[in-house]
């Protein structure tokens, strides 16, 4: 076929036609900077992430990326092995691609009015190309550029509605921390090297193999903590997650979406390539002398607990998304946690699709909580009281997205809570699969309560008939879609994420 | 296919009415209920399975693909039906039509919403009963919930919003922990089985030895009593019997009378079906082992229920506790472990069913014309509608089985099989007290009709008292024709059940 007598690089074609989008959207503003043609702006962001989705799904549907031992065309190394497109790259790829998509679509509403458009669409482009290229990042230099590359965009988007106070501080907290690990993050790398001699992750794998790093245990072990930290920075997950709660509060919210479902998904991808690739289970703690596994079990377990019960204190609905985000990381933590047992590939697989429904549910609830803001209607769970009745479809779509975070039957985040669990359980975490039961029992308490406002209360004060914004809409209900969708598709998919994950760890 | 047909018919009409306009909404919910009930009929009557669905008997209409595999278990779409779950559909499919058409009086907001979601209640309901893939069952019964909760929780009486919140913590948490013994279960029968459907569950269980791998330190014996004790617990709340039935009444009195046709109609059948189809089919030996003291739940139930009942000035709360008593007879005639124990058991599920959405129906009608559901409020309202407190009455005879409906039926046979019981110890004394039950029932009966229906004409309220309107009447004939046909005729359902059960005696040691 075709795809082979193209250069490598080109299997790094979702990533290309993101960024070209990026740079496509700022000739189009210059051309005429004066005039915000919001139509064509929104369009060209929307069709550039849908061209690649569409590439990166076809990728996997053709086998790139797939062993030759399963019958696909082989895993392809770009750059020197810097880069590789694997089943896990295009899976984040199309991950990262979707939310991109229903969140350029939800914007074209939300950001009516706005001075930047031009920016802001340029902006998340380029964030979506880094969180692409992190997921094909395969050396820690490339895992660093990408990771900027998809963080400082995200702080400017965070920080774009510059008369609003709450978004200049969230965008500045965001950013604080952001630096900070970043900081702590590049300091592991150079720890890793410094024990290592390398940065491309097999090697490192090979040096730690071969004992050459025997005698730098400690400095190894150091580098490792500091890199979880700067995962840990990107997911959201305990302890660098209290810039989350701020930052999608404050934020517009299509870019809480996109933070938080999108960021988040590609914080995962470079964390499950580095620990499986670089960092293999028995080898490292046979050097560093102890089980790195460990501290992800720590880590999900508190995680998903400290955002599930700050969650149900909240009164604000933004905020209550915002911890139940960090809680849903929690969750995909135990994909790390789980992976050194024999059914490590399930587990991982199992993280991976629960990613995947997530970038559907979340995204679906926070464009609910953009449609909110977009009338008006205010921010606490009482401000949205009866909201079904003026607007059925859209509170409809909500609580499918709601139910499925919840882990309600039948829809998507039912199935891939089910998996983590059952691998959980096969992996031997029983405290783990534990914690993720009674999370989830409680999750459904302040997940309902945003159900029972908008169903079942009624208004505190009477409101006009609300407008229907067909953008906000659209995305809103193709996310609700999905989340049920997903279920006859649900076979296919998970035979990709394990399969994907299979790969990375053998 | 055409138990996908059926389904799929429901959630399309379930969507089509979401977004129809609000003053039509009941006439097409109505008209697009009759497809999947002609439909049901039709599978009725074209119906040739035999057997058990889960211990290798021909299944109708069934059809299997696979779904998802993960790791060594492979979930399927798999559905089909037996002589247990055929009935259960047929009537299932006639109550939500029904339930529509009462409706039509009592709800004025928010219409398109209200008949959405019992379209959408009926396409989960048919799944529950037709599905013989754990999972694919599981997310039936789940699925139900919500459509529950939100017709409760909007359209209900003034403490809906606590009653809908009971209603689905209750039956949610039980729902979690028959969920997690069941994949328990799953995990300790080992390699042996490789998917989650039903009859490979089964036929492990009760063929090949049951679980014999212990799993996290626990040994295959107690394990399996575990599993056996949580989901008999999961299914007990849902059924429901004493002491898990104090959600029911705050359900049913807040529920609208549709809802509340539907929840003792066909909700509670959820429990005792799945009590049948798991519990009594899959462990025949804990079965054997805890008779007694599930016989005496059953008992319980039936007296304290029947006596709770008796307490109660709210003809609906009466209706409602009433409920709690006739599900305490079907987990009597199951723990019989005999044929005409079991199928009497299912017979009466079918039978309760159709008397008790008659029930709810009549006290629906007296209160749209009374606006008051108090004993103490009203007497003497047959010279005033006659037609409506005929049914009442009648109603009231089948649920104290008067011979000819099907409540006598039901009931008698549960007796027959439960005093010759092997399997029970003291059977004889447990189906005496449980008939003793019946005198109790035919009691607060007779006393809520004579203060309500005879006597004097007397009303509390203002309202002008006329004529039910003929759509509120005419469900309730189309149900009393139901219970009456069942009644002389019950060999039209009675056959295939006991065909269906039998099987699951066969395994359970011949009895």
């Amino acid at each position: 076929m075709a795809i082979f007598e193209l250069p490598g690089w080109t299997a790094l074609a979702p990533a290309v036609l993101l960024a070209a989008t990026a740079l496509a959207l700022f000739v189009i503003d210059s051309i005429s900077p004066t005039t915000t043609n919001r139509g064509l702006l929104a369009g060209t962001a929307t069709a550039g992430s849908l061209a690649a989705l569409g590439v990166a799904v076809w990728f996997v549907l053709a086998g790139v990326g797939t062993p030759t031992i399963d019958g696909g065309r082989g895993v392809i190394d770009v750059l020197g092995n810097q880069f590789v497109v694997d089943q896990l790259a295009l899976f984040f790829m199309i991950v990262i691609t979707v939310v991109t998509a229903l969140v350029t679509v939800a914007s074209y509403d939300y950001m009516e009015g706005h001075a930047y458009q031009a920016e802001y669409y340029s902006l998340v482009l380029l964030a979506a190309t880094g969180m692409a290229t992190m997921a094909a990042a395969n050396s820690l230099v490339t895992i660093f550029i990408a990771l900027e590359l998809s963080s400082l965009p995200s702080y400017a988007l965070v920080a774009i509605l510059k008369d609003n106070r709450g978004s200049v501080e969230g965008g500045m907290k965001y950013f604080l921390i952001g630096a900070l690990s970043s900081a702590i993050f590049l300091y592991g790398i150079s720890l890793v090297y410094g024990a290592t001699g390398h940065l491309q992750l097999e090697t490192i794998a090979d040096v730690i193999g071969n004992g050459d790093a025997n005698d730098y245990g400690g400095l190894l072990g150091l580098g490792i903590l500091m890199l979880i930290g700067g995962f840990a920075y990107k997911t959201a997950s305990v302890p660098f997650h209290f810039w989350a709660p701020e930052a999608y509060e404050g934020a517009p919210a299509p870019i809480s979406a996109f933070l938080s479902s999108a960021s988040k998904a590609a914080g995962f991808v470079i964390a499950f390539r580095v620990f499986t690739e670089a960092f293999p289970v028995a080898r490292t703690a046979s050097v560093i002398g102890v089980d790195w596994t460990v501290a992800f079990i720590v880590l999900a377990v508190v995680t998903m607990t400290l955002g599930n019960f700050a969650a149900a204190t909240q009164e604000n609905v933004k905020r209550m998304l915002a911890y139940s985000s960090i809680g849903h990381a929690g969750y995909a933590l135990i994909g790390l946690a789980g992976i050194s047992a024999d059914g490590g590939a399930l587990v991982m697989g199992a993280a991976m699709m629960h990613l995947l429904v997530y970038g559907f549910m979340n995204t679906g609830a926070f464009l609910f909580v953009a449609l909110a803001e977009y009338w008006g209607v205010g921010r606490t769970f009482e401000d949205y009281n009866g909201l079904a009745r003026q607007a059925p479809v859209a509170c409809f779509a909500l609580g499918i997205c709601l139910f499925s975070l919840a882990g309600i039957p039948p829809l998507g985040g039912f199935w891939s809570k089910y998996f983590l669990y059952t691998s959980a359980l096969d992996a031997g975490l029983l405290v783990v699969a534990a914690a993720l039961v009674v999370n989830s029992a409680l999750s459904l308490y302040y997940y309902s309560r945003l159900i029972k406002a908008v169903w079942i209360e009624d208004p505190v004060v009477e409101r006009d008939s609300l407008s229907q914004p067909i953008g906000l809409y659209a995305a809103l209900v193709v996310a609700a879609v999905m989340t049920v969708a997903l279920l006859p598709m649900f076979g296919p998919v998970a035979d990709t994420a394990v399969n994907a994950a299979t790969a990375v760890l053998t | 296919m055409m138990i996908e047909a059926l389904i799929a018919v429901a959630l399309l009409g379930a969507l089509v009415t979401f977004v129809a306009p609000n003053r039509i909404a009941g006439k097409l919910a109505f008209a697009i209920s009759l497809i999947p009930t002609a439909l049901a009929l039709w599978l009725f009557s074209a119906f040739d399975g035999s057997g058990n669905a889960l211990l290798g008997g021909e299944l109708a209409f069934s059809s299997s693909v696979e779904w998802i595999q993960f790791g060594d278990y492979t979930i399927s779409w798999f559905v089909g039906l037996d002589g247990i779950s055929m009935p259960l559909v047929v009537m299932t499919t006639i109550l939500v039509t029904l339930a529509i058409v009462s409706s039509w009086t009592p709800i004025d907001e928010r219409e398109s919403q209200f008949y959405g979601l019992l379209l959408f209640i009926e396409a989960n309901l048919i799944g529950v009963f037709a599905a013989l893939d754990f999972f694919v069952w599981f997310i039936f019964w789940e699925a139900v919930l919500i459509p529950m909760y939100l017709l409760i929780g909007i359209w209900g009486g003034p403490r809906r919003k606590y009653a809908a919140i009971k209603f689905f913590v209750y039956t949610n948490v039980a729902s979690l922990v028959m969920f997690g013994a069941f994949i328990a279960l799953v995990l300790g029968l080992g390699d042996g089985v490789t998917s989650f459907a039903l009859p490979e569950i089964a036929d492990a269980m009760v063929n090949d030895g049951g679980v014999q791998t212990a799993l996290f330190g626990v040994d295959p014996g107690t394990l399996t009593a575990i599993v056996f004790v949580a989901m008999f617990l999961g299914f007990a709340v849902k059924v429901p019997v004493v002491p898990f039935h104090t959600w029911l009444p705050d359900a049913h009195v807040e529920a609208p009378t549709p809802a509340s046709v539907l929840l003792a109609g066909v909700l509670l059948k959820m429990g005792t079906y799945a009590l049948l189809r798991f519990n009594f089919t899959m462990f025949p030996e804990q079965v054997a082992a805890y008779a007694v003291p599930i016989a005496a739940i059953a008992v319980i139930s039936v007296i304290y229920g029947a006596l709770l009942a008796l307490a109660q000035t709210d003809l609906k709360r009466i209706v409602a506790y009433s409920s709690v008593s006739s599900m305490g007879y079907v987990i009597l005639g199951l723990i019989a472990y005999t044929e005409f124990g079991v199928s009497g058991a299912t017979f009466q599920m079918v039978s309760h069913g159709l008397i008790s959405g008659l029930m709810f129906m009549a006290v629906g009608v007296i209160y749209n014309v009374t606006h008051t559901r108090m004993v103490t409020d009203m007497s003497g309202l047959a010279d005033r509608m006659p037609v409506a407190a005929g049914v009442l009455v009648a109603g009231a005879f089948g649920y104290m089985g008067l011979p000819l409906m099907s409540g006598f039926y039901g009931e008698f046979t549960i007796f027959f099989g439960a005093f010759g019981s092997e399997l029970l110890a003291y059977s004889q004394v447990f189906t005496a007290l449980a008939m003793f039950g019946i005198v109790i029932v035919a009691g607060y009966l007779l006393f809520a009709l004579q203060r309500t229906v005879f006597g004097p004409y007397h009303l509390e309220t203002d309202y002008e008292v006329g004529r039910a309107a003929l759509h509120d009447i005419a469900p309730m004939f189309v149900l009393l024709g139901l219970i009456i046909l069942l009644g002389v005729a019950p060999e039209l359902i009675f056959e295939m059940m006991k065909d269906a059960v039998t099987p699951i005696l066969e395994t359970g040691g011949g009895l």
